[in-house]
């Protein structure tokens, strides 16, 4: 047996578990890693961050668009705390990540040592689980179980803290290749025989059925059970944010996306079918709008792989723990077929309406707007690079105007809306699928909450193109004050920097946008450039995100675009 | 819906920080914790907790699914439908410097399952173990004679009859090997 130090066997470890790139910040207490890591640099590439919270979000990008986990490293106290944010972003969308800090020396631990943060303790609420590790010998057998973890049942972030001296002490390794046992740890996979009868049944008698289909549909691999038993019951779908591109959004039976800034034509089906059939989804606030009115006159069916999300927000009718691609497996049997022509034809009305309304191809003389810049990237991207967005209007637009064709094509931090997360997220997805063309796709205000990473992106060469839609203001904040605070735009407008020459200060090559004539040639130049490319575009400061419902209103009581010629029916 | 009270058990391995896991579990989610025992069975490596919850009787279910999924935890049950014992232990230092109060005391005493555990010329303490009811209502009784002080356990159950709460769950020969040389504590 070999003898190997702690931080031999971190390294070691992640080796074994596939781990080709990881991300992080090196520290005092997380030197010995650093060492070891030295050791293995022909077969795990370090990237160097320029923030730990830059790191979080690698390692969820990275996930996000692999499937796989990500990993980060931080040392203890502040390299530590700054990966709070990115663990929250991972937990909320159940992203699986693996997080690896130092710590002060177990001698030293609870007296306020130099850099020393209760680390476990901090992250507890943020992580499906953590670990601080006291005994070298243990080492091994926690790295297994925190990527098992990360990557089995409801994925998510697992923080493993490892004081400065377990990784330099000394054991004999071997790899443990026994089963790994966990008592409290279960992973619902089948529905039962009573769950699925009911759910068939409810499914064969509906007149008006809709499927709201989630994350989950992506992380369980559901897609082609999904798109099978919509295409066998002529099932509408509908789809959350993070469930966008589970199913090709060109499917005819697709109606698009649910919640607050969705689909009009998805809103009004939910509210009026009289079954909901939702899958990998969780009802959050921010899809069902007020729960009182919410889907009012529907029975509902709500598969999920983590029981504590069934009956938390909607009560329903069957509910079933289990994994989606077997569940929907086991009912697609016994779902007969059927046409529900009217109920497809009547939220095709819906659909017609909405098109109506849109301005995606009004001329908006010479000025440039947001649905716009979107439309066109999606045009000339051909609707197939991977998007990757930060949070506020243009996530939004980019949900409505770039439709996704595949799962894990549009990564976006939907639970926690962390601004910030979309540009070093990018550059986790490009080292997950270096042969996938990667936009980041942020607003001016989140993108300079992370932008210090041009300088990774700079160091690294990564191919990460980076479109800014500036428009000088907290643009979703704005667009509150404008709506539900009388226009009092109170810290919103945003003095900005010459975004071209700082790229140009990190060596990145840029180009400013101001008409909608230049978007092509934008993509083009980007495409042209094997590196990181910044791309801004400067759009209107007014425009708003339509449809709109109002935090707690009623899902079907949205604020509409104004049709050409009507006025803005906002307040 | 009126809230009621909920007893929760859970088995949960004897591992560090589990405690604060639960506890945090509880904060986070907004469940108002009545009370919380913990102490080890008779498998060292497995402690349980008794918990009682002030809450809606809907959130039972919410609050036995978010204990489950923590990864420490083993196994939880509801005591809800079925019959169980529930026990609450209390101290209390009661004021018996006159021949009244003492007698008081010791009458008092003589109803309850409850005793005197130490005896002074001032003060003497009085244990009890019985029912939350019973305990509650003893220390009206005693609150006029003069309680100086008083601790409470919190409720531990178990079910009545046959119906075991117990895991087989026996830790695995290599870890038992590696686990930490400082030992359980929850």
């Amino acid at each position: 047996m070999a003898q190997l130090t702690g931080a031999q066997i971190i390294v070691e470890c992640l080796v074994r578990e596939g781990t080709k790139t990881v991300f992080g910040y090196p520290g005092g207490a997380i030197l010995p890693t650093y060492d070891a890591l030295h050791e293995y640099s022909d077969r795990i590439h370090h990237v160097l961050v320029r923030h730990e919270q830059g790191a979080s979000h690698m390692a969820d990008g990275y996930a996000r668009a692999s499937g796989e986990v990500g990993v980060c490293i931080a040392t203890s106290g502040p390299g530590a705390t700054n990966l709070v944010t990115g663990l929250a972003t991972a937990m909320m969308d159940s992203s699986p990540i693996v997080a690896i800090t130092g710590q002060v020396g177990t001698g030293a631990i609870g007296s306020d040592a130099f850099q020393e943060t209760d680390v476990t303790g901090v992250t507890l609420p943020v992580t499906k689980h953590n670990y601080l590790v006291y005994n070298v010998e243990e080492l091994a057998y926690v790295i297994r179980e925190a990527f098992h973890i990360a990557r089995s049942g409801r994925p998510g972030p697992v923080l493993i803290d490892v004081p400065k001296d377990i990784q330099k002490a000394v054991t004999e390794f071997e790899y443990p290749e026994d089963e790994i046992i966990l008592p409290g740890y279960r992973v619902p996979d089948l529905g039962t025989e009573t769950q699925i009868q009911q759910a068939v049944e409810l499914i064969n008698q509906a007149e008006r059925p809709v499927i709201l289909a989630g994350h989950g549909i992506t992380m369980s691999g559901a897609s082609d059970e999904l798109r099978e038993l919509a295409e066998k019951a002529n099932i509408p779908i509908t789809n959350t944010l993070l469930g966008k591109g589970c199913i090709p959004e060109d499917h005819p039976l697709c109606v698009g996306w649910m919640g607050m800034h969705g689909d009009a034509a998805c809103n009004h089906a939910i509210q009026e079918a009289d079954l909901l059939i939702a899958l990998g989804m969780r009802f959050d606030d921010r899809v069902t709008g007020n729960l009182k009115t919410y889907a009012p006159n529907s029975k509902k069916i709500h598969v999920d792989i983590d029981p504590s999300e069934l009956n938390k927000n909607v009560r329903v009718d069957v509910p079933i723990a289990g994994d989606l691609k077997p569940v929907i497996g086991q009912m697609l049997p016994h779902v007969k077929e059927a046409q529900h022509s009217e109920w497809l034809n009547h939220i095709r009305n819906y659909q017609e309406d909405a098109d109506e309304r849109d301005i995606v191809h009004h001329d908006m003389q010479g000025k440039l707007i947001g649905p716009q810049v979107i439309n066109d990237l999606w045009k000339y991207t051909k609707g197939d690079a991977i998007t990757v967005t930060d949070v506020g209007q243009h996530q939004m637009l980019e949900a409505q105007y770039y439709p996704h064709q595949r799962p894990m094509t549009m990564l976006t931090s939907g639970g926690l809306g962390t601004m910030g997360f979309g540009f070093p997220a990018a550059i986790g997805a490009k080292f997950a699928k270096p042969e996938e063309e990667i936009w980041a796709i942020v607003g001016d205000g989140g993108f300079q909450m992370t932008l210090c990473e041009m300088a990774t992106a700079a160091q690294e060469q990564i191919n990460v193109n980076i479109a800014v839609l500036n428009n000088g203001f907290l643009g979703m904040v704005r667009q509150w004050q404008e709506i539900f605070y009388e226009e009092r735009y109170q810290s919103t407008p945003m003095w900005n920097p010459d975004f071209c020459k700082l790229a140009a200060a990190y060596g990145i090559p840029s180009m400013r946008v101001t008409q909608r004539e230049q978007i092509e040639e934008s993509v083009a130049f980007a495409r042209g450039i094997d590196g990181p490319t910044l791309i801004e575009y400067v759009i209107e400061k007014d425009d708003m995100v339509y449809p709109m419902v109002p935090a707690g209103a009623d899902l079907h009581a949205m604020i509409r675009r104004p049709k050409p010629g009507e006025k803005a029916n906002a307040k | 819906m009126p809230n009621s009270k909920i007893t929760v058990v859970a088995l949960v391995e004897n591992k560090p920080g589990v405690l604060n896991r639960v506890a945090s579990m509880f904060r986070r989610r907004n469940f108002n914790v009545d009370s919380l025992t913990v102490g080890r069975t008779h498998k060292p490596h497995i402690s349980r907790m008794t918990i009682v919850v002030n809450t809606a009787r809907s959130n039972a279910d919410m609050i036995a699914a978010n204990l489950q999924k923590m990864v420490n935890v083993i196994d939880v049950r509801i005591l809800r439908e079925q019959p169980f014992v529930s026990r609450d232990l209390a101290l209390v230092k009661v004021r018996t410097d006159d021949p009244d109060s003492h007698n008081g005391v010791t009458e008092i005493c003589e109803r309850y399952p409850a005793r005197i555990v130490d005896m002074g010329p001032e003060v003497c303490i009085v244990e009890i173990t019985a029912s939350e009811a019973q305990v509650e209502a003893m220390i009206e009784e005693l609150r006029p004679i003069g309680i100086v002080e008083m601790v409470r356990t919190g409720l531990v159950a178990m079910s009545r009859g046959a119906r075991i709460i117990d895991s087989d769950y026996e830790i695995p020969e290599p870890i038992k090997r590696v686990l930490p040389t400082n030992g359980y504590h929850v």
